[in-house]
């Protein structure tokens, strides 16, 4: 299936992209998909973290992906 | 009735938007956060802030903030309003404003709606300064 790979902040500089279409298996989770991007865009170990937020809300690890899923890469945020 | 207001937009804030949408007869006090760019950090001279935002994300975000403020305290009205783009020194990226019928609930909620603000709104700046740029809060 396919998801949606939105990149935000500093993550946008260390994968060179703001957004990519990214084929997964199905009944992916959040954390595999973190793992999945992390060995995709190796650039993403040099953060500590970063959040996952899958149609607009902060997602669990333990979440399972659905086809057609939009997928945000959030790194540490500091509005205000 | 709706006691929110949210906004996020690369225009302006206005104080004064703010201020009228939460004054109300019943309240006795206001209370405003009003965020301001420094021109400097550890020492080192910022020249201006570049705020981006996942847009759809950070408007429910906010008004979350928004809506859990208004169940947690005992307050009547909050403006959230907060600047996206290039601001200078001086500039304002976040205005909060409260209103309540004593000031305690206004001044608590104006704290937590700022203070959760930092920590879940996906809204990221990049400080400028005369030798490079650097993403706030992140260590490559």
């Amino acid at each position: 299936m396919e998801v949606k790979i939105l990149f935000f902040g500093i993550t946008t500089d260390l994968t060179g992209t703001s957004a990519v279409s990214l084929n997964i298996e199905e009944e992916t989770t959040v954390k595999q998909l973190k793992n999945k991007l992390i060995s995709t865009f190796n650039n993403l170990k040099n953060i500590h973290q970063f959040a996952i937020a899958v149609n607009e809300t902060y997602a669990e690890d333990d979440l399972v992906l659905k086809n057609n899923d939009t997928i945000a890469v959030l790194p540490p945020v500091s509005g205000g | 009735m709706n006691n929110t207001s949210v906004l996020l937009t690369d225009k302006k804030l206005n104080l004064q938007d703010c201020y009228n949408f939460v004054q109300d007869p019943s309240c006795g006090g206001i209370t405003l956060f009003v965020g301001t760019v420094r021109n400097a950090t550890q020492n080192k001279s910022v020249t201006l802030l570049d705020f981006s935002s996942y847009e759809p994300m950070a408007i429910k975000e906010i008004q979350k903030i928004a809506n859990t403020a208004l169940k947690k305290f005992s307050i009547t009205k909050i403006a959230i309003h907060h600047a996206v783009g290039e601001l200078q020194i001086g500039d304002i990226p976040v205005i909060i404003a409260v209103s309540s019928a004593h000031r305690n609930a206004a001044f608590e909620a104006c704290q937590y709606a700022i203070d959760t603000l930092k920590e879940t709104v996906p809204i990221w700046k990049k400080e400028h300064f005369d030798d490079g740029e650097v993403w706030v809060n992140s260590h490559p």
